[in-house]
């Protein structure tokens, strides 16, 4: 069906110290399983064909990527319109464990924020060291934006990419508007 | 008179005029100026009236410290009261006016006040307003209020912007003094990433203006080379006109950048909070030079010795022609010295010691040929809106008057005193200081950290060092320790080499002279801002308040918005002469942060107007607002609480809406009630554990409505519950409930029962789930096609996934309403699309959108309780007749035992009835039922109280329900509910079901 | 404000990531319990000058609980550790014990 539709309609903003997009729907699985458990490192191996990350970490593999979530959790990103068949395989091949993965794609909105200064933006929102040094591309970090729980990780040297719930994705935007306004740049990176 | 000088000014650009405005008066500065510098060069001392006696006040320091220059600045959306002139940096176009006075700064009535004062002592509105009792709330505390306060609140919005920012690094130098930049160094040089905060526009702090060598070089040189390397440094930040607000636990540290202050017409926020975690924390603040006592120290024209010789070395600007020094310490002598180098007159320095030989700065200002007088201080100030001249007396005398000097301004120092304000801030205790008079941070009692470590460091003047020799070992050694204890190794490097002043010991002055008499006295000022005298910390004391905290508050000495950074030590000081104890002995009261006033917006940051809180919106919300939604905010959801046409007012559509659902079909978004996948071999027995009836036996494909309790037995949430597979249910939850719910399983799956198997995860969002609901319900599913939704596929309780028109849906078949009722889930993604789909296919069978009354009034016509209705947290399911929901089968579930408290099983609980009013009316929603006699403090005793009322359209009449004493053996019964109207409302008990008690519209 | 490192993710993040959850290690007790033990579950709660154990919620992180040992009096952070346990590790006692000899807390010491 072609009526799936983003919560902010693939919004673009660029009048301020960073671009701020709402990126297009993305494949999301939430699993829940014993990750230290051998059967279940196979079977998500073989069903996502991505590494397993460790805490604080997001691997991706072509369109395909695991986050971190928490011990027991880990985000599967992957295209929209395979969402189903991902999580059917993965379903499948977890079906003898103990195991939870539910399609969560609908739940949520990704935003971009890139720019030279989109570490600026994202540090007056995340009480969290964004310094070069510390946070890198590779990470991911689950926090606050504001006063809304968000987890980001960096694609590039220059972008970050925000998961937040679908609802909040007007907040989200507004704040990241507001965040990235013109001249407010920090310099402290 | 105060005036530009020709030379002098290093902080100036003096090709630059910029005009400003204080007023009404057309006045001119330089770039560079501060609001103060500006004002006093153009012969503008008078700046304000003092708040309690509205006594003429000029500026009297030159930085933060400053008590009486205080400014209206701005208009409309800019406007900003109580702002310093002295930290006001001048920009073109700037407006300020002066504050509390009226009608004219010159001219002020409230200055009848100031012949009052004799009446007006500490503590006077306590004494005088106490009686008569019944005049405070009508007659006394109005007048106060309007007589209170300084500048007046902002009017309309605020036209800034502001942020937050959050940096991280592992020694923050609070300070960008020489101390502050040497210390900054030390510890950048072990790699330590440091962020170096100053609190104005410029570097180097006091040391340009007081002078000296570093390493054979003038300090100001050395400034500019610091501020050169410390830039190229990638480990370090420099911030400007950046304050170090407050020290707080575990190093959390507030900067406030004001960055268009100065210049409003930029880009960008106004101000900026940077909420800092530091590793170590270096205070570098420096030190606040005191007053001294006499009598008309507040006249303008007094000012801070330090204050005379900034004004000249910065802002090349002179406070008179003829300035009389008056001091207790070496350092006031520099400024005489300046005065005299920049061509002015110094007739005489008043030194209040006796010193055995001259010192050299001493010896420098004899040698310039000014006269010292040794022993010696001011007996009064001469003038009223002016310094007009000096009375001299002997400082052990009482003030007998041995000649009269003319002047216009009178430089005054009191000795100094270390900003130990950040120190503080985070329990850094304070220790007495013998020969500088003063208190100064106790090293080995510093604030401690997360892991039980001191991680707070003064520096420099900020910890009692004031000559530059002592002060750079002092701030080399913190910068180091302090990157040591952050974890990094020091660079071998010996400290600089400061230049040395031999300086004669300073002699602790509290009150000039020192057997002043009760006159002078009441006119010897401590705390300016405030008003409070010499006299007033007397009499406190006299009167009991021994305690310093309880004399502060009494007199309000240092609890103006300066927080008493001139006034605190001399206050403290009489108050210990008046108790004939030490002053370590009376100690301090502790400085709270912020060290000066931030703004409200800065603390606000960017939580105002859009993003002022979040705001949760389904996927239909665009579709609501375009189709007259009035919002109703549920927690952080907005909801439409009915769909208003035009021309129509609220309480019509809802009655509309009511009406269509039961005659035709309503749609409702439900999409924001909580969804939560519970999965695992032991999801039945952790569903059993938190419902109170059984969960376990429900088999897939069908729904279970049950109710939750907290541990106390208290009703927390409700909700349909559905099997989706043996393993896997979903629960529903309160729109409010989702969160909390999915928090509460969590917490108990993760505290108690961490071994069972079981993985929930909240999927809320993951669906918008609309409600059809009515008549025509089936009809228009039909319509749309796609599955089978008859009777006999998918009955009452029963859930099944499938297609409809198109989409993927769940659909369960519950009522909230008593009607045919379908709740549908889609992907959230295509809500709008299937809502859409659904509006469509009504179309011929009257489809409307419902709002949440209309949703209220069907479930209260059929007695449905709702969870923060009918329950406020102290509610049971057994007071709500909910006796059927609560297994007797299951050895446990949450709140079962709480159940069996007495408490819980009197019979005298309130019990949930229906109530209909007599006369059709709507009971107030809230009322309480009166019963006869009354209690002990007099009020009617109660017996009931409304917990839903709403007028229902299809009954035509009001309906309610309430928890009523033995309310289900009072049927018929008729109650008394009075109203906050006057009138009392008269009620039937009844059932709570009004509508369809058989249940025959839902099954069909 | 404080600064916690949530034991379960390994995170180190300030307080406005995490949600306090009152007095750590409680035993429940239901039905069938005496009404002391209830009242005790439910209601008696340590409120101790120095240290103490307490449960926290990573709410805006991974989202687990674990507890904490904390002097309320410097606000000290001795150690956190993950809630699936009854009692506090025996290596953060003994580190305790360093830092305050003779801590004592309900029946751990």
């Amino acid at each position: 069906m072609s009526n799936a539709v983003s919560a902010m309609h693939g919004a673009t903003w660029s009048d301020g110290i960073a671009d701020i997009a709402e990126a297009p729907l993305q494949g999301m699985i939430t699993l829940r399983a014993d990750m230290k458990d051998k059967a279940v490192k196979k079977a998500i191996a073989a069903a996502t064909k991505v590494e397993m990350p460790g805490p604080g970490q997001a691997n991706g593999v072509g369109d395909r990527g695991l986050c971190w979530m928490s011990p027991d959790e880990f985000l599967l990103l992957c295209p929209y319109d395979t969402v189903a068949a991902d999580l059917a395989r993965i379903q499948t091949a977890l079906a003898k464990t103990h195991a939870l993965a539910v399609n969560v794609s609908d739940a949520r909105a990704l935003f971009r924020v890139s720019g030279p200064a989109a570490r600026d933006v994202m540090a007056k929102l995340a009480p969290v060291d964004l310094s070069p040094a510390v946070f890198q591309p590779g990470m991911f970090r689950r926090t606050r934006l504001a006063q809304v729980a968000a987890a980001f990780w960096m694609p590039n040297a220059d972008t970050f990419q925000i998961v937040c719930f679908r609802s909040h994705a007007q907040y989200m935007f507004d704040l990241l508007k507001t965040a990235a306004r013109k001249g407010s740049k920090v310099g402290a990176f | 008179m105060s005036t530009r000088l020709a030379t002098h000014g290093r902080l100036l650009n003096k090709d630059r005029a910029i005009r400003f405005t204080f007023n009404g008066k057309q006045l001119k500065g330089f770039e560079g100026d501060t609001l103060a510098s500006a004002l006093l060069a153009n012969d503008q001392m008078l700046v304000g009236r003092s708040f309690k006696y509205h006594r003429p006040r000029g500026i009297v320091a030159a930085g933060v410290e400053e008590p009486n220059a205080l400014v209206n600045l701005g208009v409309e959306g800019h406007f900003e009261p109580n702002q310093r002139a002295t930290t006001t940096e001048l920009f073109e176009g700037l407006l300020a006016t002066s504050q509390n006075h009226w009608p004219s700064l010159e001219f002020d009535v409230g200055a009848i006040n100031a012949k009052l004062s004799r009446f007006m002592p500490a503590g006077f509105y306590y004494k005088m307003f106490i009686h008569p009792r019944p005049l405070w709330k009508h007659v006394y505390e109005p007048f106060i209020r309007q007589a209170a306060g300084l500048g007046q609140a902002p009017k309309g919005r605020d036209f800034d912007s502001y942020e937050h920012f959050y940096p991280f690094c592992d020694v923050l130098v609070i300070g960008g003094g020489i101390a502050g930049l040497h210390a900054a160094k030390a510890a950048a040089q072990s790699g330590a990433k440091v962020i170096v905060l100053e609190q104005t526009a410029h570097w180097g702090g006091r040391a340009p203006v007081d002078g000296g060598e570093v390493d054979g070089k003038p300090v100001d040189n050395v400034v500019d080379e610091l501020i050169a390397e410390l830039s190229e440094m990638e480990n370090v930040t420099l911030r400007a006109r950046t304050m170090g607000a407050g020290v707080y636990d575990h190093g959390y540290v507030l900067g406030y950048e004001r960055l268009t202050d100065h210049q409003p017409d930029a880009d960008g926020p106004r101000h900026r909070l940077w909420r800092i975690r530091a590793g170590q924390v270096v205070t570098a603040t420096g030190a606040i030079e005191r007053p001294l006592s006499f009598a008309g120290n507040d006249i303008p024209g007094v000012m801070l010795a330090s204050a005379v010789r900034d004004y000249v070395v910065n802002y090349g600007v002179c406070a008179g022609d003829r300035t009389v020094v008056v001091t207790n310490n070496d350092d006031a002598y520099r400024t005489a010295i300046v005065l005299k180098n920049a061509g002015l007159t110094v007739p005489v320095i008043l030194d209040a010691r006796s010193l055995s030989e001259d010192s050299a700065l001493v010896a420098e200002a004899k040698a310039a040929g000014i006269r010292v007088m040794m022993g010696h201080g001011v007996s009064k100030v001469l003038g009223g809106k002016r310094v007009t001249g000096v009375a001299i007396c002997a400082q052990a005398g009482e003030g007998a008057v041995l000649e009269e000097v003319a002047c216009d301004a009178v430089a005054m120092s009191g000795g100094w005193s270390p900003v130990v304000h950040l120190w503080s801030h985070c329990g850094g205790k304070l220790i007495w200081d013998n020969n500088f008079a003063m208190f100064r941070p106790d090293v080995d009692k510093a604030p401690k950290g997360a892991d039980g470590a001191p991680f707070v460091s003064p520096a420099g003047a900020a910890n009692g060092h004031f000559g530059l020799m002592e002060l750079l070992g002092d701030a080399h050694a913190m910068g180091q320790g302090a990157a040591k204890a952050a974890g990094f190794e020091p660079k071998r490097a010996s400290a600089p080499e400061g230049s040395c002043v031999d300086q004669a010991p300073m002699a602790p002055v509290w009150l000039m002279p020192q057997g002043a008499s009760v006159a002078l006295r009441s006119k010897s000022w401590l705390d300016y801002q405030n008003d409070v005298k010499v006299s007033d910390v007397q009499l406190a004391a006299q009167e009991g308040f021994e305690s310093v905290e309880h004399a502060k508050r009494y007199t309000t000495l240092g609890m103006a918005t300066d927080q008493g950074k001139m006034s605190n030590i001399n206050g403290l000081a009489i108050l210990s002469d008046a108790l004939n104890q030490p002053i370590p002995q009376t100690g301090t009261t502790t400085f709270r942060p912020p060290y000066t006033p931030i703004s409200m917006g800065a603390i606000g940051g960017e939580a105002r107007g859009d993003v002022f809180q979040p705001i949760r919106r389904t996927p239909m919300h665009d579709w609501h607002d375009a189709n007259g939604a009035d919002w109703e905010p549920v927690g952080q959801w907005r909801r439409p609480y009915a769909f208003v046409r035009s021309g129509e007012r609220v309480h019509d559509a809802v009655m509309r809406e009511v009406r269509n659902t039961r005659e035709h079909l309503g749609l409702l978004d439900a999409s924001t009630l909580g969804k939560i996948i519970v999965k695992g071999p032991d999801a039945g027995k952790f569903l059993d554990m938190l419902y109170t009836n059984v969960m376990s036996t429900l088999k897939p494909g069908k729904c279970r409505y049950g109710l939750m309790c907290s541990e106390n037995g208290f009703l927390v949430d409700d909700g349909v519950v559905a099997r989706i597979d043996e393993d896997t249910f979903l629960c529903h939850t309160t729109t409010g409930g989702a969160e909390s719910i999915h928090a509460h399983m969590e917490e108990w799956l993760q505290t108690e029962w961490w071994e069972w198997k079981v993985y929930v995860a909240n999927v809320t969002e993951q669906y918008a789930q609309i409600a059809v609901v009515g008549p025509n319900a089936r009809k228009a599913l039909e319509t749309l096609g796609g599955m089978d939704v008859s009777k006999e596929a998918l009955g009452f309780m029963e859930w099944a996934d499938g297609s409809l028109g198109g989409f993927d849906v769940r659909v369960y078949r519950i009522s909230f309403s008593g009607e045919l009722s379908y709740e549908i889930a889609v992907r959230a993604s295509e809500g709008q699309a299937f809502w859409d789909a659904l509006m469509a296919a009504g179309e011929d069978l009257g489809v409307m959108p419902y709002g949440t009354e209309a949703l209220h009034i069907l479930r209260a016509e059929k007695g449905f309780i709702m969870i923060g209705d009918e329950t406020d947290g102290t509610v049971i399911p057994q007071d709500l007749g909910l006796h059927w929901a609560l297994s007797k089968k299951k050895e446990d579930y949450l709140g079962k035992r709480a159940h069996t408290r007495t408490h819980m099983s009197d019979p005298e609980r309130w019990q949930l009835v229906g109530l209909e009013t007599l006369d059709g009316s709507v009971l107030p929603d809230g009322a309480y039922a009166v019963a006869a006699g009354t209690n002990a403090n007099g009020q009617k005793n109660v017996q009931g109280r409304v917990t839903s009322s709403y007028h229902s359209p299809n009954l035509d009449k009001g309906i309610a329900m309430g928890l009523v004493l033995h309310g289900p053996d009072r049927m018929g019964e008729v109650i008394d509910f009075p109203g906050t109207d006057g009138k009392t409302y008269q009620a039937k008990i009844v059932s709570a079901v009004f509508y369809d008690p058989e249940g025959e519209k839902q099954n069909v | 404000m404080l600064i916690l490192t949530c034991p379960c993710c390994g995170q180190t993040g300030e307080e406005t990531e995490f949600h306090a959850g009152g007095e750590a290690h409680l035993k429940r007790f239901g039905p069938g319990s005496s009404d002391d033990d209830f009242q005790g579950y439910l209601f008696m709660r340590e409120n101790p000058k120095g240290v103490h154990f307490e449960r926290w919620r990573h709410v805006y992180g991974c989202g687990k609980w674990f507890h904490a040992a904390r002097c309320t009096m410097t606000l000290e952070i001795f150690g956190t550790y993950p809630a699936q346990t009854l009692e506090p590790p025996k290596d953060l006692c003994d580190k305790i014990s360093g830092k305050r000899p003779g801590w004592s807390w309900r029946t751990f010491s």
